[in-house]
Parts: C-alpha cells; sequence; structure tokens
C-alpha cells in the first residue's frame, strides 16, 4: 500500500470518526463508563469496571434492560490522565449519555464545570469534591453515599468507640494529591473539638512504593492509630511498611479505597489485622451478585478473570456505582413517564433516589450498604460506612454501620461549596424549599 | 533565630539524643540507596559499552518481575521461572541489539536516547497486552528469599533490620563482585571494556560490537530482574514501580555515567541523605521533600564537578 | 510543475529575505489560515474542535517552545511539563488577582513569569551539557511538581488543590470557563498560536536564532566566534519557557477548565518531547507535524475497532496505541532522524523537479 492510500484511508478514518454522529437506536439508553485497566492505577480500575459493566449487562440479561430499554454500556480508557479522561466525555457525550462516573479526581474536578452546560449529571460515587454534597450549590453532581468529610468523620467515631480518641495522636497519611489532601480540613477542624492531635505523612504520587521516610518519621512521632488516605500501589507498600515498624495493625485504618482485595493480595497473612473503611458489601452471598453470575459471568459476557473476582471489594463497589445509577434511571421514567430518558431526567432521578433497605432487598441486595436518601440540597444521601479487618487471606466485616458526624460536617461542606462557587460568577445553583 | 536553630542545631541534638533511631534511618537509607544503586547499575553497564543511555532501564525492571511472577501464576516452579525470565531477558537482549541498536550506530547521544523511550512505551504496552496491568504480589517465599526480622538492641532501643533487606544488600554486593570478575578475568569481559574503551579500536582487534551489545543488554536484563524482585517484595510489582527508577537518574549524575563503583557509591549518597534530610528537616519544608532531594543534590553537585564523581573528564576540542 | 518557483524573480533584498520567498508557499499558508480560521470553526463538530483541534494547537505551542530549547539551541530539557504548570497557576493566580484585565492579556503575560523560572533552571546549563543537562531539568521538573502542590497559596487555598478556571468574557462572549464555547475558544487559540509561530519564525532567523543554533552545533567554536554563551543559552531558556508557558496556561484556561499537578507530571513532559522527536527537531512545521500526530493517531487507533465493528477492549486499544507510538519513534530514528517535518522537505524538493526528477537544480 502506498503512502498516500494509508494516509487517505487515516484521513477517512478520522473524518468518519469524528464528523458523523454514532447512530443512536431509540430503544436503548446509552451508559457511558469511564475506565483505567491501564496506567499505575489499573490494579483498582479493572474489578471496578468489571462490576459496573456486568451489572448493567445483568439487568439486559435478566430483565430486558430498565423497564423494557436496554442499557448500552460504552467503555472509554482514561489510563486515570485527566486529559485522556475529557477527552473521553466529549467525545462521547454526544451518543445521549445519561450520567458519567469519571472515578478519577482530576476528571471529576473537569467536569463538574461541564455538567450544568451538556446537561448531563456528574455521579463521583464517594470521591471527588467532597462540597459537591451541597446540592443548592451543585445541583447536577452528586457524591453517594458519602463525602470524603463524612467518611472521616465516622472512622474517627470508629476511633472515638475503640478506647476513646481524646488525647490521642492520629497519623494521617496521604496520597500527595488532591485526592489525599482533601479530608484534612475536617481532620484539623474536629482535632480542636474532639481533643485529639494530628501528624500528617504525606506521601508522594512517584515515592508511593518507597515509603521508608515516612514510616520512619512515624516511628519517631508514635502516634496511637493510622488512618490512611491512599491508593493503588501505596496501599500495600504502606501496610507493609507499617508491619515492618511494629505498627499494630488494628489501629491503622485506611478509608474505602485503601482496602481491597487487590491492595492486600500483596501483603497477604502479614497484613492480618489491617482495617478499612466500606460502603459496599463483600462477597457472592446477594441475589443480585448471584443472578450476575448466573446471567452474566457463566455466560462469558463477563471481563472478570475469573469468577472469584465477583463479588470482592472493589468489584461490589463498582456493581453498587451501577445500581444507583439503575436506580436513578427507574425513578426518572416513574416521574417523567417516558421510557427513554434524557440527561435532565437522569438527574432529577438521582436527586430524587431513596434506597431504604425495604428496596435494597427487592434489588437483591439485603444488608449490602446503609440507606441512601437523597434531596434537592442533599447530593450525598448521608450514608454509612463500616469498618472490615484484614484476616490474612480475606475481608471481614467488623463493625455495624457507622453514621456521618453530619452535624460537623455539613456546615463546613455548605462553606467549601460557596467558596468554590464564590469566584464563578454565573455559576448556576439551585434553591431548596 | 529560631529558624537557623531548628536547621543547624535541632536535628542533631534529635540525632543524638536518639540513637537508636538515627541508626535506623540510616539502615533505611542504606537499603534503599542499595536498590537505587541496582538500578544505577543497570544504566551504566550499558552506557559503558555502547554509549546508550538506557531510559528503558525502568521498564526492563517492571518487565522482568511481571514476567517472574506471571510464568509463575501459570503454575511453573519458582526456580524455573526465573530461568524462563532469563530467557526473555536475553531475548529481549537479542532483539534489541538487531532491531534498534544496530540501525542507529554512530547517532548522536540525545537520538539513542530517544529510541530507548520509544522502547520504553513499545515494553509498557506489550507487558501490560501480555502479563496485564493489575499489580502482582512477588513470590518472595517461593524464591526462598528470607522474610522476617531481626532485633538489634542497641542505646536503650531497638533496630529492626527486615532479612529481606539484607538479603537484598549481600545480593548485590555478590552482583557487583561477580560483574567485577566477570569484566576483569573473563575474555567477553575484557572485550567489553575494550569496546567501552575505543569502538574503533576494539573492532579492528576482531571483537564483534553486535555480540557485546547483545551481552551488555542481557547483563542489565539480569540486574533488573534482581531490582524488579527486591522492589516486588517491598510492594508489589506493577507499572507504578517505572517511576522510581527515575530516581538512579540522579544517582548516575553523582557517580558519573561510566563507573559502575560511581554508581554505588552514588546510590548510597542518596539513600541515605534523602532518608535523613527527609526525616530530620523535611517538616521545615512541609514533607515530602523526597520527591526532589535528589535531583536536586545532584544539580548541586554537579555545578562544581559537571563530570559525576567518578566520571571521565570531559575534554573539548574544538 | 505547479511547484516551482521559476519565473518569480527578486528586486530588493527584502523580497529575497522574505519569510517566504516563493509564491506558491505563500499561496499555501493562505489556504491553511483559510482552513484554520474559517471553514474548521463553520464546518467542524463540537468533538473535532473541542477535542482535536484545541488540545492539537495547545501541544504544537507547547512543542515550539520545546524545539526552541532542544532543536535549535540543543539544550535536551525533559522539565517542559513544569514549566507549562508555571504558566497555567501564575495564569491562575494573575486571574484571581487580576478579575478586570482581560485574560488574554493574563495568559500572555503569565509566560513571562515561566520563562524567568526557565531562566533559574537554565542557569545550569552554563556549566552543565547534554545528557548530564537532560537529568537537572529533571530537577526543575520534580522540585516545581513539589511547590504546586505544597504552596497552597498558589492555588488560593482551596481544599482540591487543583486551579479551576474563572468564567471571563470578552465583548461580553464567554471565552473561559464551560460556558464558552468550543469555536470561541478554539479561535482564540488558534489566533494565539498564529501569531506566537510568526513571532518564533523570526526570532529564530534574526541573530538570536542563529546565536541559539552556533551554540547547538558547536558551542566553543561559537564562543571563540564572539557568542556569548551566558545570553544566548539563557535567552533559549527564557523563549522556550516562555512558550511552554503560555501553552500551559491556555491548557487549563482554555481546554481542560480544571487542572491538579497530574495535568503537568514527567510523563506530560515526555509527551511534548515525542512530538518534537517525531515532527523533527529544529523545524517550526514540525512541531506542528508532531503534535498532530501524537494527539490524533491514539485517537484514530481508538476509533478504527468501532468503525471495522469489532469487540476490542478500551484497554486493548491503548495498549497497542503504546506499542504502535513507541514503533514509530524507533521507525523514525532510524529511516529518518530528522523527524516528519524532514519527509515534508523531501516531499517539496520531489514536487520542485517532478517531473524530471534527474534534472539538475
Amino acid at each position: 500500500m502506498s503512502k498516500t492510500t494509508l494516509f487517505t484511508l487515516a484521513a477517512g478514518v478520522l473524518a468518519a470518526s469524528c464528523l458523523v454522529p454514532v447512530a443512536q437506536a431509540q430503544d436503548s439508553m446509552y451508559m457511558p463508563s469511564m475506565t483505567y485497566r491501564t496506567g499505575p492505577f489499573a490494579g483498582g480500575g479493572t474489578p471496578f469496571a468489571d462490576g459496573y459493566a456486568d451489572y448493567f449487562n445483568m439487568l439486559n440479561e435478566r430483565d430486558g434492560g430498565i423497564n423494557g430499554v436496554k442499557i448500552v454500556v460504552d467503555e472509554c480508557e482514561t489510563a486515570y490522565n485527566t486529559q485522556k479522561g475529557v477527552e473521553c466525555y466529549e467525545s462521547t457525550k454526544g451518543n445521549g449519555a445519561l450520567a458519567y462516573s469519571p472515578l478519577s479526581t482530576g476528571i471529576t474536578l473537569a467536569l463538574i464545570p461541564k455538567a450544568p452546560v451538556d446537561e448531563i449529571p456528574i455521579f463521583s460515587m464517594g470521591y471527588g469534591l467532597s462540597a459537591a454534597a451541597a446540592g443548592e450549590q451543585f445541583p447536577w453532581t452528586f457524591v453517594y453515599p458519602a463525602s470524603y468529610w463524612n467518611q472521616l468523620s465516622s472512622i474517627l467515631k470508629y476511633i472515638d468507640s475503640n478506647g476513646g480518641i481524646k488525647d490521642k495522636k492520629i497519623g494521617f497519611i496521604y496520597l500527595d494529591a488532591g485526592y489525599g489532601k482533601e479530608p484534612i480540613p475536617l481532620l484539623d477542624q474536629l482535632s480542636e473539638s474532639m481533643g485529639f492531635s494530628v501528624a500528617k505523612f504525606p506521601v508522594g504520587v512517584k515515592e508511593m512504593q518507597n515509603q521508608g521516610s515516612q514510616w520512619l518519621n512515624v516511628r519517631k512521632e508514635r502516634p496511637d492509630w493510622m488512618i490512611m488516605w491512599g491508593w493503588g500501589a501505596m496501599n500495600p507498600t504502606a501496610i507493609k511498611e507499617a508491619a515492618k515498624i511494629r505498627f499494630p495493625l488494628d489501629r491503622f485504618i485506611g478509608n474505602w479505597w485503601a482496602g481491597s482485595h487487590n491492595d492486600l493480595k500483596a501483603v497477604g497473612a502479614a497484613g492480618k489485622g489491617y482495617l478499612a473503611a466500606n460502603f459496599s458489601g463483600i462477597g457472592q452471598d446477594y441475589p443480585a451478585v448471584q443472578d450476575i453470575l448466573t446471567h452474566v459471568v457463566e455466560k462469558g459476557m463477563s471481563k472478570v478473570a475469573s469468577a472469584d473476582d465477583v463479588g470482592n471489594v472493589l468489584y461490589n463497589r463498582g456493581m453498587f456505582n451501577a445500581v444507583v445509577l439503575a436506580e436513578a434511571i427507574r425513578v426518572a421514567q416513574d416521574k417523567t413517564g417516558k421510557s427513554v430518558i434524557t440527561g435532565a431526567d437522569m438527574r432529577d432521578g438521582l436527586e430524587a433516589i431513596n434506597l431504604t433497605e425495604e428496596r435494597l432487598t427487592e434489588l437483591g441486595l439485603p444488608g449490602f450498604t446503609g440507606e441512601v436518601k437523597g434531596s434537592c440540597s442533599d447530593h450525598e444521601g448521608g450514608g454509612s460506612v463500616f469498618i472490615q479487618q484484614w484476616t490474612g487471606s480475606d475481608w471481614e466485616k467488623v463493625s455495624d454501620l457507622i453514621a456521618p458526624m453530619t452535624d460537623v460536617v455539613r456546615p463546613m461542606l455548605e462553606e467549601a461549596a460557596e467558596a468554590y462557587v464564590s469566584d464563578k460568577p454565573d455559576w448556576k445553583g439551585q434553591t431548596c424549599s | 533565630m529560631e529558624l537557623i536553630h531548628s536547621i543547624l542545631v535541632a536535628p542533631f541534638i534529635e540525632m543524638v539524643a536518639y540513637p537508636d533511631f538515627f541508626l535506623q534511618v540510616v539502615w533505611e537509607g542504606f537499603v534503599a540507596g542499595v536498590l537505587y544503586s541496582l538500578i544505577a547499575l543497570g544504566f551504566v553497564l550499558i552506557y559503558k559499552a555502547s554509549g546508550v543511555f538506557n531510559f528503558a532501564q525502568g521498564i526492563m525492571v517492571v518487565f522482568a518481575a511481571l514476567a517472574l511472577v506471571s510464568l509463575h501464576a501459570m503454575g511453573v516452579p519458582a526456580w524455573l521461572a526465573v530461568l524462563l525470565s532469563l530467557g526473555i531477558m536475553g531475548l529481549l537482549a537479542v532483539g534489541i541489539e538487531r532491531l534498534v541498536l544496530r540501525k542507529l550506530v554512530n547517532q548522536h547521544d540525545a537520538i539513542l536516547l530517544m529510541a530507548t523511550i520509544g522502547l520504553t512505551l513499545v515494553l509498557k504496552g506489550v507487558g501490560q497486552l501480555v502479563f496485564g496491568g493489575e499489580p502482582k504480589p512477588m513470590i518472595t517465599e517461593q524464591l526462598g528469599l528470607p522474610t522476617g526480622s531481626t532485633d538489634w538492641e542497641v542505646f536503650d532501643g531497638i533496630v529492626i533490620f527486615q532479612h529481606i533487606d539484607i538479603a537484598a544488600a549481600v545480593i548485590a554486593v555478590l552482583m557487583v563482585m561477580a560483574l567485577g570478575v566477570f569484566f576483569s578475568k573473563t575474555r567477553i569481559g575484557r572485550a567489553l571494556r575494550a569496546v567501552a574503551d575505543d569502538h574503533q579500536a576494539a573492532l579492528s582487534v576482531g571483537i564483534s560490537l553486535h555480540q557485546i551489545w547483545a551481552i551488555v543488554w542481557f547483563a542489565s536484563g539480569i540486574v533488573a530482574l534482581v531490582t524488579g524482585i527486591m522492589w516486588g517484595a517491598r510492594s508489589e510489582v506493577s507499572f507504578a514501580l517505572e517511576i522510581i527508577a527515575l530516581k538512579a537518574l540522579a544517582v548516575l549524575i553523582l557517580g558519573g555515567f561510566t563507573s559502575i563503583p560511581g554508581a554505588i557509591v552514588g546510590g548510597l549518597m542518596i539513600g541515605v541523605g534523602e532518608k535523613l534530610f527527609e526525616v530530620y528537616w523535611g517538616a521545615l519544608f512541609g514533607s515530602g521533600v523526597e520527591a526532589w532531594f535528589a535531583y536536586v543534590l545532584a544539580l548541586i553537585f554537579l555545578l562544581f564537578r559537571p563530570q559525576g564523581l567518578f566520571g571521565e573528564r570531559i575534554i573539548e576540542r574544538v | 510543475m505547479l511547484y516551482r518557483e521559476a519565473g518569480q524573480f527578486k528586486t530588493s533584498y527584502a523580497a529575497d529575505q522574505a519569510l517566504m520567498p516563493i509564491t506558491q508557499d505563500r499561496v499555501g499558508l493562505l489556504v491553511i489560515l483559510v482552513v484554520t480560521f474559517v471553514v474548521i470553526p463553520v464546518f467542524a463538530t463540537d468533538f473535532f474542535i473541542g477535542s482535536i483541534m484545541i488540545p492539537f494547537l495547545v501541544f504544537a505551542l507547547a512543542a515550539i517552545g520545546l524545539n526552541i530549547l532542544t532543536g535549535y539551541a540543543g539544550q535536551l530539557s525533559l522539565g517542559t511539563g513544569a514549566f507549562m504548570g508555571v504558566g497555567a497557576y501564575s495564569c491562575y493566580k494573575l486571574a484571581t488577582i487580576f478579575p478586570d484585565i482581560n485574560i488574554i492579556v493574563l495568559i500572555l503575560v503569565s509566560g513571562v513569569f515561566s520563562a524567568l523560572v526557565g531562566v533559574l533552571f537554565g542557569l545550569p546549563s552554563l556549566r552543565i551539557k547534554g545528557l548530564y543537562l537532560a537529568i537537572t531539568t529533571l530537577a526543575a521538573q520534580f522540585f516545581l511538581e513539589w511547590c504546586f502542590i505544597r504552596i497552597a497559596w498558589l492555588y488560593n487555598y482551596n481544599d482540591s488543590g487543583a486551579i479551576e478556571v474563572p468564567q471571563r468574557k470578552l465583548f461580553d462572549i464567554a471565552i473561559t470557563g464551560a460556558s464558552a464555547t468550543p469555536t470561541v475558544r478554539y479561535l482564540i487559540i488558534a489566533g494565539l498560536v498564529a501569531v506566537l509561530t510568526l513571532v518564533a519564525a523570526n526570532v529564530l532567523r534574526g541573530r538570536i536564532g542563529r546565536s541559539w543554533m552556533m551554540i547547538r552545533d558547536m558551542d566553543i567554536a561559537a564562543e571563540l566566534m564572539g557568542i556569548r554563551p551566558l545570553y544566548a543559552k539563557l535567552s533559549a531558556f527564557a523563549f522556550s519557557s516562555y512558550y511552554c508557558g503560555v501553552a500551559g496556561a491556555l491548557m487549563v484556561f482554555m481546554w481542560l477548565g480544571s487542572a491538579e499537578v497530574e495535568a503537568f507530571d514527567i510523563n506530560h513532559s515526555f509527551l511534548v518531547l515525542f512530538m518534537v522527536i517525531i515532527g523533527g527537531m529544529g523545524s517550526l512545521v514540525g512541531c506542528f507535524m508532531g503534535a498532530a500526530f501524537i494527539w490524533v493517531l491514539p485517537i484514530i487507533i481508538r476509533a478504527v475497532p468501532q468503525m471495522l465493528g469489532l469487540d476490542i477492549l478500551a484497554a486493548t486499544t491503548e495498549h497497542i496505541a503504546n506499542i504502535i507510538i513507541g514503533v514509530l519513534i524507533i521507525f523514525f530514528l532510524i529511516v529518518e532522524p530528522h523527524g516528519l517535518a524532514r519527509l515534508w522537505q523531501i516531499g517539496k524538493e520531489k514536487l520542485r523537479t517532478w517531473p524530471f526528477p534527474y534534472a539538475s537544480t
């Protein structure tokens, strides 16, 4: 083939991919899935993406979609990179996307201002901007079931109920990026009101697998408890280092992104006793998960490496992301009476979501998570977390659901939301009666 | 005044007050330094023999370790997996020599560097395509590496030595010794040194450049595998490891591109230096200074000695 | 036949020294400008403008910046990402401190800060050369990245640690922020890039540019011939960083809308470096070609399986894209170390002699 034909071919493909909108059938709804199955964080991204896709496919196979409308899940690879994520968003938003779950703080921040313009809601489930929980300022962004700040308050409550937190020293080890720094304002505020002291240990993104100094500092500071806001390769390294300096692992709590099977696989038995927060149930003993196994995994439609991966922490969390979105679609369909909804309908559906224990049981997920009830002003739904412990080979739930300290967190969230919109004169919020 | 005190006095008081802790910091720095040296060693081997600044060394570390754990996951016994991954690195070395280096003979330094950057991308893609992108645990126990730790009670405190760290140090020393013997006592080793001294002179006495290049790439593949095992045992085997290799660049600057002792001394200086700086001075700067300490140290150092600690003196003529 | 300068006689030195002495080149440029400023804004889709043209132009500008330093002045730099970051962060600070000044002015001014930082980190180049210098630019990269995280003043102490673009208007049309349409943003970027490219082209063929090339080709010889390395090298760092800084500010303000530190990390530096290599060191046209190649190729590779109706995992195409780009870099270095720009030049040569390729020129 000559160079010219090659070039023409390339130009043709390019033109076709950019200028011709993808034909969209009216009997399906389009659900983009931003994945990161590549790059340094792939270990967390892969199970999450699997759970997300499998749940929608299960609905398609078992029920023929949601109220008879099939869901088309379209994956776009971001590699956790903001530029690629924005490109994914731009290239898929025209296909009738109902909602985006960007799965990275950076991409979430880039998409938040775009959501009201394009009228497609952002559902950053338990990550992204905490302040987005304030529905008045962020009508198009949802952080169900809880923001990072609520999560931190639940973790502190757990510490308080296990030997008291007053006059204790809490060590906070975190990924030195937007994600890891997010809870610090709340930590500082609560340390005054609850009477504990804080020592902070940042871990650079490039130093994730090289945490010797941080843990030497931990040994120097001798905190009573450690809390970790980690991700990817940082987690197993931190747990190994903690074991090395003989820090008691049952006093070391990771947040919900620092407590998956993938994180502990590399640590194994040495990580016995390590604690982590979580909001999504563990294991395959849920009717909905069983349905996924029968309708999707056994038919070979899933991308999971083995059926054993179904039910692990991040798989179930990805599934829960899909559960919330599917539920929002149902709510929106009920409200509008349409079977094929738009992004704006989806927003209303997300806002009116009400996942009670009863509803969760109907969905085949009894006791999977705390109740999530959204409203115009509350975009985090008051979800609770529980604490799980690593037994050396699996996770085990060791606490009941711990409700967040909404009374302390909420005013701070509102303040932060005000600060976010203060330099954006044309920002459109909503008024909630 | 207070600032001067906290920079010049307080850290030293602390060091003396808790000598056990100080020893622990030095030990940790030493171990990290050994691991940096190992990566730097891979660079030096290749640079010495072929003048290629091998940017792909970091990804080779990941690639070798991934091959090892993936083979083991397929049911291959650990010892055989090690041999097979060495085989893979050997094939890679021959392939790189045949397909890349041979065609780029006599090109400018920067072009060779960029070719290895291209190589990095290829290895990254192939590695993830073949072995999958998700992190994997290192098979420490199956390889017969020690786990556990020993306490040394000293100055009313303890210093904890991890057995795996001791093993890393011992293996690194053995490896450098083996390389030393290889370079000075074997025929190929002497040929290697001849090539490093002068390509054309070496060619004229009948040394095959192609063969030598394949051998050094293979040698640095072996170094990469060992490095991958040791770093993997400290955390896990994932593509994030590649980034750590960048720190070896700072080590190279300190040690000089062509000196094996330089790589080791540079690695230890940076390892110990950055741990001490982070632990005793880091808080003054808001912590996390490890991210740049090595490079800034190297930069300052270069201003006074542009060819590195053990590098060959650069003589320029018009 | 068509591309030939026969019959075009120069009657003054000015005409002989013009940037584009051949009429056909001028016509070609005019066509490109018309396509850029008229055809694309009118006919292309938002996706094409927003996700292909805008990033392409931003990267082309950054590549020009790096090419000035690496391709023309011969100083290899791995710190492009950080210099772009300096531009972006200073533009953000300027926009919050002076909310009334036009954002385009601020974007251009923010490059100055980047240039100052560039000069600072360029100082070692007076003593350190070649690969050693490349690694010292890594010090700039990592140190600046650390500053972007640690100095909370830079991002106005906000909780997320990211910079977010405020909405700004020009003649009552939103030009930054989410409600600014891709077309408006595209036109502004295209205008700035066109002007800055013209400036670069003239600087490069002027006295300063020629002194950079002398330094590149042999610095000691250049020094003996009266070029002061201090001025030449530092001015190269300043110019280069200015372009990178403006590109960084454009990237955040006109394309992404918000950015974390990761947007300026080492991988970003490499991406721009690839563009320069593939496009061609020491060529302005090459910067555009390289940027188009590196940015657009993965998009095409990703679109191909979809077009053919193949069900390939998004991640797999990503890996394949990595492999293809890697192979192409090596391929180019082997076949044509001077990049796409050199191929372009060869093509033009061929055109001139066509259809009599053996005629002497």
